[in-house]
């Protein structure tokens, strides 16, 4: 067992650096269910598999053609004529002897869902059941040199979202008493070279600041000029030798470099006021989510103990100064290991208390209704007509086709010509369905027969990376998931988000 | 056409088998590129004539292994001098446990070959200096996967080598189009290079961050993280204390040595009240990892064999020139044009400019040399010609080379018989093409 575990964690190493031993753990708790064993599936699970996941179930009524594997990797052609759940469950498992795979062949699922052929009423019944499980959906689909992505799910919490480049939590606008105090410790003017060089310069800037505050007001700086004014006052406290140079003094360096960040206003982002004036942070039940409650806790405390301010992070950048300055500072920020595992929950949260996200998705219903179709969002990203968004249309268009005719444009060679006219009368009654006054270019109609249905793999690849991650960031609950629709064009090799 | 339950006949293909591809090959649309023309020749170029070349057969290898085989590229060659390690089987997926200890080349080719019928790739188990014009040549495309700067660089210089100039305008046969993935975490890129035409490696050499080391001064008197204890371990206490024999250098694979240096960092970190000391931390500062998943190499694979695919058969207008993707917060990519540095050290083509005063000394040039953030060489090794001999000023990487020519440093230009105007010629590990550099006095 103790054996089994130490290769795990050699296996998994290189990604338990990203989201941690929790976020493992998430991982192999999860049980994903995939829809069609289509190249996009199969690359999506092996991207799930590779990492660990605990479980997967392929659902998937359709035999393997000769078709399915010339661009799917997790196809043999010994499968070919067999259900091809079964087939890819087989390739897929073999990736990792961690997870288990199963599969179901039937055309009817468990809960007696019948899977319609038509790939749209699919969607949309599966989505509606899943809506009300609240079971997260993600829709996805290559079509051509298109990858499209769309994540269902009604509320989605992350407490560790990674931000890349959030600010430090210094408080030197506001220092809380234990700081305070700490940079009363400290004499700048009676410390010998050594002290003086190696002192932190967060505390040079808090000295500063003070004298600052002296000379203006008890106003911080707060213009460029009144920055770059500070800013010279921080070098005219740079000890000088006995000729009057300016000695080497890195942490001075370093507090000058810093001014423009170090000094703005400790304040709570507009994101992490939405959470606290949610309804869900009002009315606590029994039912209530813990990240709702954790939040609700820390709002109170905001408006009580922290004067409007979050919990102190507790974290500082690592800075020139001796070891024994920079650790005491450090634990004055608070940094110290948690106890238990209940103190670790919270702890992480007021850690990340700054940057807590809240993700929810509009249902498929909400997007495919006339009443609530997000008109302005698709009108004005067609005000450029090459935007993603006519992706989308195209995408709408052709499920249009399909109901009409029980075909995809452009699948025989034959009626390619025809099935472009046939396309464009698509496109223009979805449009006029929906009220959109957009313009479509025929470019994109005749591309979307061309290309008669088919899943390259390499967009089904692209499409399979994606994908995955934002799985993973649902059951782990770390990084931001997108919100709700991914559109990747690998003719252009652009890509774009939108909230449908 | 029938097929029969079990084998298809090697290198036979069956009914549909390239149905998704043929539909962009066989038909014309409005979004191809002007020379492209609809028929079966050009899946027939694919299967049969197109030579393209994978570097490194790891996290991205492997995937572009497998996205090149099931988009028609049937004559593929892999060059990767590594062994497969248990770390990465979580994205390596042409690899098992039972591989560990394998040439990653090797294994991934038998894999490949095995799984997509009529594949043929020829795996390289050596490293890409191995290699000289006569075997790049060949190809029509090559695609990096590599997880060094300068590999990419030498890559870069050997394809710049190839390129054959007339009247100072490139002749474009000789162009091999590189394509270039690399990836860090939930981080990647993918570029298209055209080399002589487009932004080479050395152009955008800015945009790679400099590796961070860690001040000696903090790590041999003032550490406050727990990386400077871990540093303090590998670079002071490892070769004066020597642990485990005489010259035995420290080996990030082996887990005793790690485990040497966890143990001793931890009782520095204890010495100085510092928390964070762990095995997992120990290992990835003593082997530089890189955090790695597999959808990121995924991601950035695809994207290149995309490109790969839209060179090869012009169905589609090529990357111009540089894709870069994060999917951290959602999923955003932007897509740019990477411009040519028109003084490149490395496609240019004019010698670079080298202003010193003629009584600088040899040092403040390879000072330059080395800490330019444009040319950034690692062992540079200066010669020149002297009343019409061939003369090292400078070698590091011969020990008695660089005894002898060491006294050299510490002279001036002058000294050295260096007039104004005097080409320098400088080879290193970064290229494979030495790099003439032009000596402009300055005073």
């Amino acid at each position: 067992m103790a054996a089994n575990k130490a290769a795990k964690e050699q296996k998994y190493d290189r990604q338990l650096r990203l989201w941690g031993d929790h976020g493992q753990e998430a991982l192999e708790n999860a049980h994903v269910c995939l829809v069609n064993a289509t190249a996009t599936g199969t690359e999506i699970l092996k991207n799930l598999v590779l990492p660990g996941i605990g479980a997967f179930t392929i659902v998937d009524g359709h035999k393997v053609s000769g078709e399915d594997v010339g661009n799917n990797f997790f196809l043999s052609t010994n499968s070919i004529g067999k259900n091809r759940a079964q087939a890819a469950t087989e390739l897929l498992q073999e990736l990792n002897s961690d997870v288990s795979g199963n599969f179901v062949e039937e055309v009817r699922a468990a809960g007696s869902y019948e899977m319609s052929q038509i790939w749209l009423d699919t969607c949309l019944r599966l989505g509606a059941v899943l809506w009300n499980a609240e079971v997260p959906f993600l829709v996805c689909r290559t079509y051509g040199l298109v990858g499209c992505m769309r994540l269902v799910v009604r509320e989605h919490t992350v407490v560790e979202s990674h931000p890349d480049n959030a600010l430090e939590d210094l408080r030197l606008d506001q220092p809380f008493t234990e700081l305070k105090n700490h940079i009363d410790s400290y004499d700048l003017d009676s410390m010998e070279k050594k002290d003086h060089s190696h002192t932190p310069w967060i505390i040079i800037v808090a000295k500063f600041l003070e004298k600052w505050y002296s000379e203006h007001n008890f106003q911080m700086p707060k213009n460029y000029k009144e920055k770059e004014a500070f800013r010279e006052l921080l070098r005219q406290g740079i000890l000088k030798n006995e000729n009057g140079a300016p000695e080497d003094e890195e942490n001075f360096d370093e507090a000058i470099k810093n001014v423009n960040t170090a000094l703005n206003a400790t304040k709570i982002s507009s994101t992490v006021e939405d959470i606290f004036s949610c309804d869900l942070c009002d009315n606590i039940t029994a039912q209530t989510p813990a990240f709702w409650v954790m939040a609700r806790a820390v709002r109170d405390f905001v408006r009580d103990d922290g004067n409007g301010i979050l919990p102190v992070r507790g974290t500082i950048p690592d800075m020139i100064a001796d070891s024994e300055k920079f650790i005491k500072l450090q634990n004055v920020y608070g940094f110290s290991p948690p106890e238990s595992i209940s103190e670790q929950e919270i702890k992480m949260f007021c850690k990340n208390a700054a940057f807590l996200r809240v993700v929810r998705c509009r249902s498929l219903e909400e997007e495919y209704s006339i009443e609530s179709v997000n008109k302005d969002e698709i009108t004005s990203c067609m005000d450029n007509p090459d935007s993603e968004m006519v992706l989308y249309l195209m995408l709408r268009s052709i499920d249009r086709f399909y109901q009409q005719h029980s075909h995809y444009p452009g699948v025989y060679d034959y009626q390619v010509e025809e099935d472009i006219s046939r396309l464009k009368v698509c496109v223009n009654s979805l449009l006029q369905e929906y009220g959109l006054s957009v313009s479509v270019k025929d470019d994109y109609i005749h591309e979307f027969c061309r290309c008669g249905s088919a899943e390259p793999h390499t967009v089904a690849a692209f499409l399979g990376g994606c994908a995955a991650q934002e799985a993973i960031k649902i059951i782990t609950q770390q990084f931001v998931p997108f919100n709700n629709t991914f559109i990747y064009n690998a003719m252009t090799q652009t890509s774009a988000t939108f909230q449908l | 056409m029938a097929v029969d339950e079990g084998h298809v006949a090697c290198g036979g293909d069956w009914d549909g088998r390239w149905n998704h591809l043929k539909k962009f090959l066989e038909r014309s649309g409005p979004f191809t590129l002007p020379d492209f023309e609809p028929g079966t020749e050009t899946l027939q170029f694919l299967l049969e004539t197109c030579k393209i070349l994978v570097i490194g057969a790891g996290g991205l290898g492997c995937e572009l292994l497998k996205n090149l085989a099931l988009s028609g590229f049937r004559n593929i060659h892999v060059v990767d001098m590594d062994t497969i390690d248990i770390s990465n089987l979580n994205r390596q997926f042409l690899f098992r446990s039972k591989d560990v200890g394998r040439p990653k080349a090797e294994v991934a080719a038998e894999f490949v070959n095995s799984r997509v019928p009529g594949c043929n790739v020829t795996p390289h188990c050596q490293k890409i200096q191995d290699f000289d014009e006569s075997f790049y040549r060949k190809f029509h495309i090559i695609v990096c996967g590599l997880d060094s700067v300068i590999a990419r660089r030498w890559m870069n210089g050997m394809l710049i080598s190839l390129l054959n100039y007339e009247n100072g305008v490139v002749d474009q046969s000789t162009i091999i189009p590189l394509i270039d993935g690399g990836t860090e975490g939930f981080k990647g890129n993918a570029r298209v290079i055209l080399p002589g035409m487009t932004a080479c490696i050395d152009c955008t050499l800015e945009l790679y961050p400099p590796q961070i080391n860690f001040p000696m001064c903090t790590i041999a008197s003032m550490p406050r993280l727990p990386e400077h204890c871990i540093e303090f371990a590998r670079i002071l206490q490892w070769p004066k204390e020597e642990p485990f024999g005489d010259g035995v250098s420290l080996d990030g694979d082996n887990p005793e040595h790690i485990q040497w240096v966890f143990m001793k960092a931890q009782e520095r970190a204890s010495e100085f009240n510092i928390t964070g000391v762990t095995y997992r931390l120990t290992q990835g500062v003593v082997k530089r990892v890189i955090p790695a998943v597999a959808s990121t190499n995924a991601v950035i694979a695809a994207a290149c064999a995309t490109e790969a695919f839209k060179i090869a058969t012009s169905a589609y207008v090529t990357l111009n020139n540089y894709l870069v993707f994060s999917d951290v917060d959602g999923l955003y990519t932007y897509t740019f044009e990477a411009e040519r540095k028109e003084n490149c050290s490395a496609c240019s083509q004019v010698p670079q400019d080298l202003q010193f005063s003629s009584s600088a000394k040899l040092q403040d040039v390879l000072q330059y040399l080395t800490e330019s953030t444009s040319l950034q060489m690692k062992s540079p090794a200066i010669t020149t010609t002297l009343q019409g001999k061939n003369k090292t000023l400078y070698l590091q990487t011969v020990a008695s080379i660089e005894e002898r020519t060491r006294p050299n440093l510490c002279k001036t230009l002058k000294e050295l018989g260096l007039a104004d105007g005097q080409e320098l010629a400088v080879a290193d590990v970064t290229t494979p093409q030495t790099v003439l550099f032009k000596l402009n006095f300055t005073s």
